[in-house]
């Protein structure tokens, strides 16, 4: 009854269950650091401090304003890939699926414009579509046996992780320098299947690997965030994924859309790899022996950012920022490795932000019992 | 031929005891997604008892010893899903796929730091062990018997004991199936899944070690293990959560890995000229056909993947 004004709209912000997501996700960052650290001081007491701030700081670890600004480029490149991939899981999480395939499919998306730009000469757009489709295909191979054949999507996408790997390997051992196992650098073979830069490159101090990749990251997570909330195709699928018995007596064709949800999941996942390796940031180690991280970083993303596509813009960032920060700590005490057990910390946490919000709005129920 | 017999066997130790683990898990209403990264934990817990082990010890008590590490190692990284799964209702797909980057993270991270430690240039995340390796293995004739062939025998005989005919085991099963009702005859459903998961825990710890000492004498953590995890659940769900057909899917996809190490043996295989690469794949390609022709009539627990509350109805 007493309750001022101020600590009632306090309270209902409390209550907001966005507000309660951000929070949630906050903790987790911090709780994910804080053991990150505490692994630092048990492996060695003496440069912890120093090695959690180098995470911290990543391309800050520079002096120069210019050098700086240059690595946040390369640091932004990477999380445009990785937000892609984060975008991939939540689509797929969305509609009630789990897509660890995401790793998978970005594999193929890079077997796919690689060798499309190496081998065949292609321009960018017609690599990146290539990109696209393929590991759309990808998506759907998973997708359709989980809907026709029961299969749990999370063991197919499993497998064709693997067998995807294995395949580009073969594929890309094609294009591959004749002395090193690295793919030529699309730079010498094929400059035009690289992707402009329209100025950004002056922007980040001639970094020459930010490309459109970058703006164009960040337009399709807008657009994923519009299909979902605000059209109807969004609302069938997530219906789909919520009850597809429900689905399906309400006329929904629940097969046709949990097929679709994985093509696009597949989609935006090979996108992710059109926009990293179209820019000729890295070469294709043709003798890898397993997935790129990228995928399941972007499951990291992806529940970090709350599953909203908005979100995962910012967590997706996080996460890349402290991945690249690993690469500066003091190697002869720690491995780049730590950011990997960081950022797997703070997913294990991210299952913990339902029973936060429950035990939150438990204890605001009570304390507004008391009140009154 | 004999070589490829050896390979079937212990390939398909690792995955029966392995998909075991899965199905104890699974039987008491858990899903376990995460088994991959256990086995990575207790590899790494078994590879470092090894390599601290002095060199005198007697063979028993090194496998006696390197086991326990790896069953222990695996229990204690599972109560990390038992906890979150169990008591805090988290989406156990979720932390089972944070399980699994867990695992493979810690791992290298441990073992580099362990390796910094002993030289500063050494930066590899290798354990070698060598030496205490051979304790598990017997020379009969030109057959390498392990002993952890016998393990995994005797450990599927048992589980069928367990989950059929043992209290325990139908009450397991109960808590897996419809949870409500198991707790109605007085059942503590917590405590069943809690210990489902611990056995799977302990078992995936277990199989990580066996696929760990499976042919080499080092083992380069930044690997994993390579999907195994993963190929053991799909054991589980062809064998359809039933002990017996686990282990006779089991020895299917034993087969099909080791082809890929020997098949170079096999002059009928060489001819055909395909690429290694071809080898590789075989396994997940063939338990993705696999899982097409017996998923549709799958008979896995009814409760599984639910948090189980006990105000609901």
């Amino acid at each position: 009854m007493q309750m001022s004004k101020e600590s009632r709209k306090k309270e209902s912000l409390l209550r907001n269950s966005g507000f309660q997501t951000i929070l949630g996700s906050l903790l987790c960052i911090i709780i994910g650091l804080l053991i990150g650290y505490v692994v630092l001081l048990i492996i060695n007491p003496g440069g912890a401090g120093k090695a959690i701030v180098a995470i911290l700081k990543n391309f800050l670890y520079y002096p120069s304003a210019a050098a700086a600004t240059k690595y946040l480029g390369t640091t932004l490149v990477k999380a445009s890939a990785l937000l892609m991939c984060s975008l991939s899981v939540l689509f797929a999480w969305k509609v009630g699926l789990f897509n660890i395939g995401a790793a998978g499919q970005y594999v193929v998306g890079v077997g796919a414009c690689l060798y499309f730009g190496i081998g065949l000469g292609m321009p960018w757009y017609v690599c990146m579509l290539a990109a696209v489709l393929t590991a759309a295909f990808v998506g759907g191979i998973s997708g359709a046996l989980k809907a026709y054949f029961n299969v749990n999507e999370v063991i197919s996408c499993i497998m064709l992780n693997w067998i995807g790997l294995y395949l580009v390997n073969m594929l890309l051992s094609l294009v591959k320098e004749q002395s090193t196992p690295y793919t030529k650098p699309l730079k010498s073979v094929n400059k035009s299947a690289l992707l402009p830069n329209i100025g950004l490159d002056q922007v980040f101090s001639k970094n020459e690997f930010v490309t459109i990749g970058l703006p164009l990251a960040v337009v399709m997570a807008v657009i994923v965030w519009v299909v979902l909330e605000k059209t109807k195709f969004g609302f069938e699928l997530k219906a789909t994924g919520m009850n597809k018995n429900a689905a399906k007596y309400c006329g929904m064709r629940e097969k046709r859309n949990i097929i679709l949800t994985m093509v696009i999941a597949g989609g935006l996942a090979g996108f992710g790899a059109a926009i990293f390796y179209l820019t000729g940031i890295e070469q294709w180690m043709v003798q890898q022996t397993s997935v790129p991280a990228m995928g399941f970083n972007g499951i990291a993303a992806a529940f970090l950012g709350g599953s909203n596509p908005l979100g995962a813009i910012l967590s997706s960032y996080f996460i890349q920022h402290i991945t690249s920060g690993g690469t500066y700590v003091d190697k002869t005490m720690y491995c780049t490795q730590i950011s990997d057990l960081i950022s797997a910390f703070i997913i294990y946490l991210c299952g913990f932000v339902l029973f936060f919000k429950v035990w939150l709005n438990r204890f605001l129920d009570k304390r507004e019992e008391k009140n009154n | 031929m004999l070589l490829l017999i050896q390979y079937t066997l212990i390939f398909a130790s690792v995955l029966v005891l392995v998909a075991l683990g899965g199905c104890f898990s699974e039987h008491s209403g858990v899903i376990n997604i995460g088994l991959e990264g256990i086995m990575v934990v207790g590899a790494l817990g078994g590879a470092l008892t090894m390599k601290y082990l002095p060199a005198g010890t007697a063979a028993v008590l090194i496998i006696v010893l390197v086991i326990l590490a790896s069953v222990l190692v695996g229990m204690i990284f599972s109560l990390l899903l038992g906890v979150a799964a169990i008591k805090f209702n988290a989406d156990q797909t979720l932390v089972g796929t944070a399980l699994n980057l867990l695992g493979p993270a810690a791992a290298v991270v441990l073992v580099r730091a362990i390796n910094t430690a002993e030289s500063v240039d050494n930066v590899s995340s290798t354990v070698a062990y060598g030496q205490a390796k051979k304790a598990f293995v017997l020379n009969i004739g030109r057959f390498e018997f392990n002993w952890f062939m016998l393990i995994a025998f005797l450990v599927l005989v048992a589980s069928y004991v367990i989950l059929y005919k043992t209290r325990f085991g139908l009450r397991l099963c109960a808590c897996g199936e419809h949870p409500q009702a198991a707790d109605s005859v007085g059942i503590n459903v917590y405590k069943m899944r809690y210990a489902g998961v611990l056995i799977s825990g302990a078992l995936g710890g277990l199989g990580g070690l066996v696929y760990i000492t499976a042919g080499v004498s080092e083992w380069k953590f930044e690997n994993g293990v390579a999907g195994f995890g993963f190929l053991a659940l799909a054991v589980m769900i062809f064998g359809q959560w039933r002990p017996v057909n686990i282990g006779l899917a089991a020895l299917l996809f034993g087969l099909f890995r080791a082809l890929s190490n020997v098949y170079t043996g096999f002059d009928a295989l060489v001819a055909l000229k395909l690429p290694s690469t071809v080898y590789n794949m075989l396994p997940y390609i063939i338990s993705l056909i696999v899982l097409v022709f017996v998923s549709g009539k799958s008979r896995a627990p009814k409760a599984e993947g639910i948090p189980y509350d006990k105000g609901q109805r």
